[in-house]
């Protein structure tokens, strides 16, 4: 019953802030309110004893990557009055997708294959089991092809990052130590033998 | 002294306060809570003597004396140990001020949210054989993700505040930890290699042995890394672009005053024993004892977690009493380019 | 050796890894050896494609992988027309001074990508190997960081392709939640027994479907392809209009064919609309095109109505046929905007249908293997693409929809005019200047071979039909 009260607690505000992430006005607060999403929702993943999985969303999503999305909102200054325009004209499709998903997800949900009652639990090995190692196991088993593709695909990732970013470096004009230390006077000054001047 | 509670206190009072269906529920959170009293308080204390250590040690550090006149209930030899109540109290006291065009909530709680993780990451903090608030598996990740929390308040801070100098340190701040949180949890990913755990208790108990058999020897550069990305993380000195005062007055706190200023206080210093903690538990045997067969001073216990984590917490003071400030480009420089290739050629190199 | 099946990807990767590393610490500004190594990398799993081509399918690592016949042969068809590319991508990039050693690499992983799905085995694989080739795809769009209009293809191609993946996603966790299985046999198996009762399973079907519509870039879900083939540069262009066809049928045959066969009812429908809308919309926009890499990018539309003919009849010489088409539609492509990149000068893209204007007397070979390259892909007997044409449309009436082969004969004489267009063009009016083409001798050697192979292989299409025969056979 404990549990049962936890999870409700955990999706209500879960269901409440994702709303709030598309409903406030404020940029950041909306990150803000996407962290805490996160966050419920690693809750109820824990719940489903599932504690690798909610304790990575919780280091990669809420401590990595909505850091620098924050990050980012907070420099640009992002102002929302443009992005609103064209609300009104957009609404009819809006909803009418919306709908259309609503739907198929509730064909989906009620058709038994998803039931509920049944939730697929990680822990009925018992809470010695620990499904790091499980996952690890599964990971590099079954699993290894698609783990091996999604590596490249994050190599691919950071080569197109680096590609579409990286500027060749200013040549910088500093001085070189090394350099000036073997610079011999015959370089550098020119003795210059003049007749003086007549009065 | 837990059982002792549980059976005298809890379940009797339970009885005769809710119903018999959750009594067994009821006495079961007492007992964590009992337990969060008991690694609380110590902590808060040692964050407020730590503040004080750190103003004499570095005083000594420059020959000078450090806060010698508030004595504690007047007693003349323990002049200045009065200093740390004084300044709670004079904190708990001042005027809590949002400046004008701040974000009021935000502004409210980016010190809770700073400090909140760097209390719960305590949780899992083995402090002897089986002596653990929660004695979870996965319990290094549990850090690691707390730890990267720590950041929100930062950030949430320096945007709320409406100062460029708030702003300023917040955005140093985060990309340095996002920076450095990377190196450390390759590093923490070379210990539980070497362990082949990731639970607290598991880790040191891998390392059961004498000094040579902790994980310090192979574990060496990763132990450096762990230290000084710790270092960083918490802001400190040589580190602490964040807070500059030369450059941007205090950086992310710059205009918080009283409680607020105190909770960043108290944060940051948690964080420091956090991570003396850890680098004793993780790399240091944690409880285990240097002097393995002598006698009294060969048993494990939590006196010699605590002791090698006041020696990790006197590195932290001595760091900042003799480096100067690291330059920002510097900073990013060590954290990608030299921290991250040795965590990750140990890693390589190291794994079993 | 169990694992030699996977001896071509392996290869690509090592070397797709080394060719990163080389290209970090090679100083030459011309990208020499990056280049030759990305095509010695090519040729390399092109050889072992072939050494490891296997008669029967073989399932290897846990069911997520699968070598046969149809996967060697559009294994060595996309290692084939990239290395055509490459020849082609090299000479533009020096002449318009964006040589950069990453393009060779994404390149390769591009190629990587497309290997993994068409040896795709699983529900799981098949997603992953479209984002090894979507990503990579994105980045070689934005390449030329400086240019408003690839920026804007990019970010294009970059939201609707996230688009399109989160549909596919969609559609295979419905499949999944109903058949408990990821591996595409046993889907199949477990539709068999629910095919008809079961509406999530028409669900996932419908976002699968979109998915495959949105990466062939069928209509309606072909917005992306005009804008991104004009705004991308020509190089990259023309390796998106060709190597990642061939892996999108791939993806096309493994969902609906390995996957849900039982469900064949229920995607013919769906793709007869697609057809049809896509030869439509293709050839009839294409003609108001002024610009060179649109009307192409049109003409890709209706191409892939006709590739969808093929796979829509619903039999094993239907995909053959469609097979057929894919691998002549991206010979002839690389050929098209092989042209297009031929005219290009320095900084300067002859991307205009004017451009073309008077190529016979300016360089009547060039003319002439254009002539060639629009012919076919008008269509007309004898050239290859007239076979492609013709073997489709033969199925779709050997599988009973006669009407739709007639509009598809329609559409294509539609279609001719705007192909006829540039010959007039090139042919007929006078050139506006004289200036000679420039252009290195490799890419002049390969792209004439280009030409040729679309005339001489129009001589004897029963060769390269029998080996897409043997391919679908299971």
């Amino acid at each position: 019953m404990i549990v049962q009260a936890i999870f409700y607690f955990f999706a209500a505000v879960l269901v409440l802030s994702a709303a709030l992430v598309i409903t406030v006005r404020n940029p950041v607060h909306a990150a803000l309110f996407l962290v805490l999403a996160f966050f419920s929702s690693a809750a109820i993943w824990l719940l489903l004893e599932a504690e690798f999985l909610a304790i990575a969303l919780v280091l990669v999503y809420v401590g990595a990557v909505m850091v620098l999305f924050l990050f980012v909102v907070m420099m640009l200054d992002i102002n929302l009055a443009p992005l609103r325009e064209g609300f009104a004209r957009y609404l009819p499709l809006g909803i009418a997708v919306a709908l259309l998903m609503a739907v198929a997800m509730g064909l989906v949900v009620a058709s038994g294959y998803f039931d509920a009652r049944f939730p697929p639990r990680a822990g009925e090995a018992g809470p010695a089991a620990s499904n790091t190692l499980e996952l690890g196991h599964a990971m590099y088993t079954d699993f290894l092809y698609p783990f091996e593709i999604a590596g490249a695909i994050l190599l691919v990732a950071i080569i197109a990052a680096i590609a579409l970013t990286m500027r060749k470096p200013r040549t910088l004009k500093t001085p070189r130590p090394e350099k000036q230390i073997v610079a011999r006077r015959e370089e550098r000054v020119r003795l210059v033998k003049m007749e003086a001047e007549k009065r | 002294m837990f059982e002792f509670l549980r059976i005298y206190v809890f379940t009797p009072l339970a009885g005769a306060l809710v119903p018999p269906a959750v009594e067994m529920n009821v006495v079961y959170t007492l007992d964590i809570l009992a337990k969060i009293v008991v690694i609380l308080v110590p902590l808060v204390l040692s964050v407020a003597y730590l503040s004080l250590a750190e103003r004499k040690i570095i005083g000594w550090m420059q020959v000078r004396r450090g806060p010698n006149r508030v004595t504690f209930f007047g007693i003349p030899w323990l002049r200045g140990w009065g200093q740390p109540i004084a300044d709670v109290f004079k904190l708990i006291f001042k005027e809590i001020i949002v400046p004008s065009g701040a974000d009021k909530r935000l502004f409210i709680i980016a010190p809770i949210l700073s400090l909140a993780p760097s209390i719960a990451a305590w949780a899992v903090i083995p402090f002897d054989d089986g002596m653990a608030l929660a004695d979870i598996n996965a319990g290094l990740l549990y850090i690691l993700a707390l730890t990267s929390l720590a950041v929100y308040g930062i950030i949430i801070a320096g945007w709320a505040s409406n100062s460029k100098y708030a702003f300023l340190g917040a955005m140093r701040s985060v990309a340095q930890i996002v920076a450095y949180e990377i190196a450390m949890g390759f590093a923490l990913v070379g210990v539980l290699v070497a362990a082949g755990s990731l639970n607290l208790g598991d880790i040191v108990r891998a390392q059961s042995g004498s000094v040579l058999h902790w994980f310090w020897i192979p574990l060496l550069p990763l132990f450096g890394v762990y230290f000084i990305s710790g270092v960083a993380e918490t802001n400190r000195a040589p580190f602490d672009v964040a807070e500059g005062e030369s450059e941007i007055v205090a950086g992310f706190h710059v205009e918080y005053g009283g409680m607020g200023f105190s909770l960043f206080f108290l944060a940051e210093y948690a964080n420091m024993i956090l991570i003396s903690a850890l680098a004793s538990i993780l790399f240091w045997g944690g409880w285990l004892s240097p002097l393995q067969g002598i006698p009294v001073l060969g048993e494990s216990s939590l006196i010699w977690l605590l002791a090698k984590t006041s020696f990790f917490l006197f590195l932290f003071l001595w760091f900042r009493a003799t480096f100067p400030r690291y330059r920002y480009d510097q900073i990013m420089r060590l954290g990608w380019k030299v921290f991250l290739p040795i965590t990750i050629v140990w890693i390589g190199g190291g794994g079993k | 050796m169990i694992w030699a099946p996977l001896a071509p990807e392996i290869a690509l990767l090592s070397a797709a890894c080394l060719l990163l590393i080389i290209d970090t610490l090679s100083r030459d500004e011309k990208r020499r050896l990056t280049y030759w190594l990305g095509l010695a990398a090519l040729i390399l799993s092109a050889v072992l494609v072939l050494a490891f081509s296997p008669l029967e399918p073989v399932v290897l690592l846990h069911g997520h992988y699968v070598s046969d016949p149809m996967s060697a042969v559009l294994k060595e068809a996309i290692c084939v027309i990239t290395i055509a590319v490459f020849f082609y991508a090299y000479d533009y990039f020096e002449e318009h001074g964006l040589l950069q050693g990453e393009f060779f690499v994404l390149s390769l992983f591009a190629v990587l990508g497309m290997m993994v799905m068409v040896s795709a085995h699983s529900l799981l694989t098949v997603y992953l190997g479209l984002e090894l080739l979507s990503l990579s795809l994105y980045a070689l769009v934005a390449m030329h960081r400086d240019s408003p209009t690839a920026s804007e293809a990019a970010i294009k191609y970059f939201v609707l392709g996230a688009l399109a993946s989160g549909m596919l996603l969609y559609g295979m966790s419905m499949l999944y939640g109903v058949t408990g299985t990821l591996e595409l046999p046993a889907v199949s198996a477990v539709i068999a027994q629910e095919a008809g009762r079961n509406l999530i399973l028409v669900f996932g079907l419908v976002f699968v479907i979109v998915g495959i519509a949105f990466k062939l870039g069928a209509v309606p879900f072909h917005m992306w392809v005009p804008d991104v083939y004009e705004g991308s540069p020509t190089a990259v262009t023309l390796f998106i209009s060709s190597a990642p066809k061939i892996a999108a049928f791939a993806m096309a045959i493994r969902l609906l064919v390995d996957g849900m066969a039982p469900l064949v009812s229920d995607w013919q429908g769906m793709l007869i609309i697609l057809s049809l809308l896509s030869m439509a919309a293709g050839n009839v926009i294409a003609i108001s095109q002024t610009n060179i890499k649109r009307m192409l990018a049109y003409s890709t539309i209706a191409h892939v109505g006709f590739l969808l003919l093929g796979i829509l009849s619903g039999t094993r010489t239907g995909y053959a046929g469609s097979m057929f088409y894919v691998l002549v539609y991206a010979l002839m492509s690389i050929g098209a905007f092989g042209m297009v990149i031929l005219l290009g000068r320095h900084r300067f893209e002859a991307d205009r249908l004017d451009d073309f204007q008077g190529l016979s007397r300016r360089s009547p070979w060039f003319a002439f293997i254009m002539l060639i390259l629009m012919f076919s892909m008008a269509g007309a007997p004898p050239l290859i693409g007239f076979w492609a044409k013709w073997f489709v449309i033969k199925e779709v009436i050997a599988a009973g929809y006669v009407w739709l082969a007639v509009l598809a004969v329609t559409f294509s004489v539609i279609g001719a005019y705007y192909y006829l267009r540039i010959v007039k063009l090139m042919y007929f009016d006078e050139p506006t200047h004289l200036t000679a083409l420039k252009a290195s001798q490799e890419m002049r050697f390969i792209l004439s071979l280009n030409g040729l192979a679309v005339l001489l292989l129009g001589f004897m299409p029963g060769l390269l039909m029998a080996v897409c025969v043997q391919a679908m056979r299971m």
